[in-house]
């Protein structure tokens, strides 16, 4: 029987919930013996692979990219995971949803620079009027709110589901 | 002498005194009923609705806190029907402003964000607003994010039953509803506050807030004058 296949995704956050998916600490070595790891910013594979078992969403939807890429993910993906309060709510990037993005940009790039004022417009994605939360976008299968969720919560969340029980989230909570 | 009722709350024998509200007599019986706006000392006002319960079969909802007690009443605080109520206004709570529990100064000790966690809210179905909030942080020692402000009214009732300043109150409708200070004056120029900072002691969320605190250290914990008030309440007969 083949492993089942793991991957993680970072979209628009801070990395945070991957930092604290590193605090498992040796628990990862209990689950990478269970399940194969085959897309992550924490490892080097280029391309998001067809038939993705389970998948860590990290980030809120902000950019082209956030968008081109959370569809495929999506379509290529069993269970998906909102993963922290990025991918939940929007939490701190959608901060600027209340703003407007002429004048965020505006404000950032051209109001508040002292040398070389200009908008970003090259290889940067464009940003998408509003950051939103995953499942504003795409289905969410499990949400895991939390900034970052505790590596705790990570470990139940993902051994519940390889071990095929529905997961069970009880003590997350949005902040902390 | 008052009259005391017996009535039952979840199927458990329950006594109060005429005059008590549900939420009141639950609370003395180690039944929590969950409420935002409800505080010991201060008069209810039936602002969250998170405290609704069904009585006697009826189908209407009524707030526990508002509700007064009588004899022989059938209570029921807690049932799958409730829970989904309660999600749901803790949900509109949270999408009507901006809650950034990550960035909040009352992270780890806001009682919307433990309200959420205790109800399982994990995620919200509604779209959120993104309204453009004010922040006024004219007040020396003192600031009032509005974009955390849940509308309990709190402040605005402990400034006026327990400071007696009634700086606070409330102004426009709906969406643009607002606590204000005065006759919508910044806070820093209201004649009528004391800065006793009352009103950032209620304070549920990390709406009002003593400058100078960081993300996650705006502990409210220490409640002082409450129980003080409660006493002379029930002194005057009030």
């Amino acid at each position: 029987m083949t492993k089942p296949r793991v991957a993680t995704v970072w979209l628009d956050g801070c990395s945070g919930c991957h930092m604290s998916l590193i605090d498992l600490d040796e628990r990862l070595l209990d689950i990478f013996e269970r399940a194969d790891l085959v897309y992550s910013p924490l490892v080097d594979f280029k391309e998001y692979p067809e038939n993705v078992d389970v998948c860590l969403v990290e980030g809120a939807v902000s950019s082209e990219e956030d968008l081109h890429k959370i569809k495929m993910v999506r379509a290529r993906t069993k269970t998906l995971i909102a993963f922290g309060d990025c991918a939940v709510t929007s939490n701190v990037p959608g901060m600027r949803n209340p703003i407007g993005v002429q004048p965020l940009l505006d404000r950032s790039y051209i109001e508040n620079a002292t040398l070389n004022a200009q908008l970003p417009s090259r290889i940067v994605p464009k940003l998408l009027p509003t950051a939103r939360p995953v499942h504003r976008v795409v289905t969410v299968d499990v949400f895991l709110p939390g900034c970052p969720p505790s590596a705790d919560l990570i470990y139940c969340l993902l051994d519940d589901l390889l071990s095929g029980r529905v997961p069970d989230v009880a003590g997350a909570r949005f902040g902390r | 002498m008052s009259t005391v009722f017996t009535f039952r709350i979840d199927g458990k024998d329950v006594a109060g005194t005429e005059g008590q509200t549900v939420m009141e007599v639950a609370e003395e019986n180690g039944i929590d009923i969950p409420g935002l706006c409800h505080l010991e000392g201060i008069h209810d006002r039936g602002a969250c609705r998170l405290c609704m319960v069904e009585i006697g079969g009826s189908p209407k909802l009524v707030a526990a806190c508002m509700t007064r007690i009588t004899e022989g009443m059938e209570v029921v605080a807690h049932s799958e029907r409730l829970l989904e109520y309660r999600q749901a206004i803790t949900e509109m709570l949270f999408v009507e402003r901006n809650h950034v529990c990550a960035v909040c100064v009352a992270n780890n000790h806001c009682e919307l964000q433990q309200m959420a966690a205790d109800l399982g809210v994990t995620h919200f179905d509604l779209p959120r607003i993104n309204p453009k909030v004010d922040i006024d942080a004219s007040h020396r020692l003192f600031a009032i994010d509005h974009n955390r402000c849940i509308l309990c009214l709190r402040c605005v009732r402990v400034c006026d039953e327990i400071e007696g300043a009634h700086t606070w109150d409330v102004m426009h409708r709906g969406l643009e509803t607002r606590v204000q200070t005065d006759m919508g004056i910044p806070w820093g120029e209201s004649s009528t506050c004391t800065s006793c900072g009352k009103c950032v002691q209620v304070c549920p969320t990390g709406a009002l807030f003593e400058k100078g605190r960081a993300v996650a250290s705006g502990s409210k914990h220490e409640r002082p004058f409450l129980p003080w008030l409660k006493t002379v309440q029930e002194e005057r007969g009030l």
